[in-house]
């Protein structure tokens, strides 16, 4: 069933969409990731305008985000304050994302600047993913089990503006959360990705918070990000497709439901590898999209 | 003045007979509106009319021509090269009235029915349109962003020709279905019907319709593109909505 998506103007198979947002959930189902980071290549691959494609994924992001904010809210298993400094640096992120996304559009670079950064983000993610997840594969046969401090003092800690986080059980300055918060909004903006994979590493190792209110502050601030992305992109670039988001969403919430439950049957470390495998292979072939000499080198752009 | 009449007399004997007869092209389109909806997967135009005429059916090879245009934008074509080893848009040419959509549907091929000078004359072919619209730089380098349009365009189902589509009946009644595609541009489309006799046009007749977006596809990109933060807002609702309401749904589940 072809159906005509108003902002994108092209048509595509509804079915088809249905389908990718499916696959995209069970992944994000099954290891737990957002899958915007993925789900955003994807809409390069069958035809969506990269510049509808990104302000769609963050409008996406704020629905399968907002569940799990709420449940962790209810749950009191976030760092409000945290939450708020990391989403002040967001916004501003975003603004400044968007404003670059914009100026690049005109000057007609922005697709190439979407595959650019994706090319860099997924072949840093894949291979990290690849090497840490063949090195637990190796650990778990070697039954080797390594202490770690909660948390370690480090230059973070001799920064100004300290600031008490209770929840976190944190005393330090404000400067970090706003830092990682500004390059996850910048992220969302540019690459219509939600960031946690960016930024739950970042609260963990960098800030030092405790991993039990890690995801509920990280789901928190995506929300609000990615939900001013959307504002903001469908204001400065009119590029958000609600038609299309909601397709994927449709798709991605009976994705992830089927994707949790296949996760918890399979092994972990395997399922890490194939994640990094898929990342790679798809890293590769918007890398071979810049690199080749494209069939058509003439394009039509929008109006002056 | 002999001479003179002579000389009139024998060039008017070298006309073809049909000029001498009058024959008056009427047409009409099927709709004065035609509607994309949101599940549009194309849609046809269908344009019909007779060939009137004051004396009998005159002799010579009879030819209708359908042409639709849609509304014409400034266009911007850009180029590709490989700079650091990346393809990039470097090069850009601004078109400052492409139509977004041309059709020329005949009674028979093209080259049968129309002289190659007229068809230039009229820029009835795709070709001969492109060229009339594309740069006043003749260089090779500047033509080659109209002929690119029109490739991509063709590709996409905007420009196109049809020959045989235009059904033509006891040498009067005419009608044909230009195929319109889903990524249509809305606006004014005018369809201009040509009957020519012996390659010559002997007139033609211009119909205006109007292509407009209809239903929520055309709600949603009114509302994105005239109330943008109302619209961005909406999006955010919607999407928080959604996704609670499946939460909910599969918590009970």
């Amino acid at each position: 069933m072809q159906i005509y998506l108003p902002i994108a103007e092209v048509s595509v198979n509804a079915f088809l969409l249905l389908g990718l947002g499916g696959l995209v959930g069970i992944l994000s189902g099954m290891f737990g990731v957002g899958g915007g980071f993925l789900m955003t290549p994807l809409l390069f691959f069958i035809g969506i305008p990269p510049a509808v494609a990104v302000a769609t994924e963050a409008n996406q992001i704020v629905a399968s985000s907002v569940s799990g904010a709420l449940a962790h809210f209810r749950r009191k298993s976030l760092d409000i304050l945290m939450g708020m400094f990391l989403l002040a640096g967001g916004i501003i992120g975003v603004a400044a994302g968007v404003e670059i996304f914009a100026v690049l559009r005109a000057a007609g670079q922005v697709d190439t600047l979407v595959r650019i950064c994706y090319v860099v983000l997924l072949g840093t993610i894949g291979t990290l993913m690849l090497i840490e997840s063949i090195r637990a594969i190796q650990r778990s046969h070697q039954n080797v089990f390594v202490l770690r401090k909660l948390h370690q003092h480090n230059w973070i800690h001799g920064l100004p503006f300290k600031v008490k986080f209770r929840s976190s059980g944190l005393y330090i300055s404000a400067i970090p959360p706003l830092l990682i918060g500004a390059l996850v909004g910048i992220l969302a903006a540019i690459m219509g990705v939600g960031g946690g994979f960016i930024m739950v590493p970042a609260m963990i190792y960098i800030l030092g918070m405790p991993t039990k209110v890690v995801i509920g502050t990280s789901l928190f601030q995506i929300t609000f990000v990615t939900a001013f992305t959307t504002v903001l992109h469908a204001t400065t670039n009119q590029t958000v497709d609600i038609a299309l988001a909601f397709l994927l969403f449709l798709g991605g919430v009976i994705g992830a439901q089927v994707g949790a439950r296949i996760g918890v049957k399979l092994p972990a470390e395997q399922l890490r590898v194939f994640l990094a495998i898929l990342v790679i292979a798809v890293c590769g072939k918007l890398a071979m999209d810049l690199l080749l000499e494209p069939s058509e080198i003439y394009s039509i752009g929008r109006g002056p | 003045m002999r001479v003179w009449l002579s000389a009139l007399l024998l060039w008017l004997a070298s006309l073809p007979a049909t000029a001498l007869i009058k024959e008056e092209v009427i047409s009409a389109l099927s709709q004065n509106r035609i509607a994309i909806t949101a599940n549009f997967d194309g849609s046809e135009i269908f344009v019909y009319g007779a060939i009137k005429r004051e004396a009998p059916v005159a002799n010579g090879k009879l030819g209708v021509i359908v042409t639709v245009a849609g509304p014409s934008v400034p266009t911007l074509v850009r180029r590709k090269s490989r700079i650091f080893g990346i393809w990039i848009n470097s090069d850009s040419l601004k078109i400052d009235a492409a139509p977004t959509f041309y059709a020329v549907a005949s009674s028979a091929p093209l080259a049968s029915i129309l002289h190659a000078d007229e068809s230039l004359q009229h820029k009835i072919r795709i070709a001969e349109m492109i060229k009339s619209i594309g740069p006043h730089v003749e260089t090779a380098d500047a033509q080659a962003f109209p002929e690119a349009l029109m490739r991509i365009r063709e590709k996409q189902g905007l420009y196109a020709e049809f020959s045989d589509i235009v059904e033509l009946r006891s040498d009067t009644l005419f009608g044909t279905h230009i195929p319109l595609p889903a990524n249509l541009v809305e606006g004014e489309y005018t369809a201009t019907v040509y009957v020519t006799r012996d390659g010559v046009i002997v007139d033609k007749q211009e119909r205006k319709t109007n292509v407009q977006k209809v239903g929520l596809g055309r709600w949603i990109y009114a509302l994105a593109h005239e109330q943008p933060l109302i619209y961005g807002i909406l999006a955010v609702l919607l999407a928080t909505f959604t996704g609670w309401i499946a939460a909910v749904a599969f918590r009970r589940i």
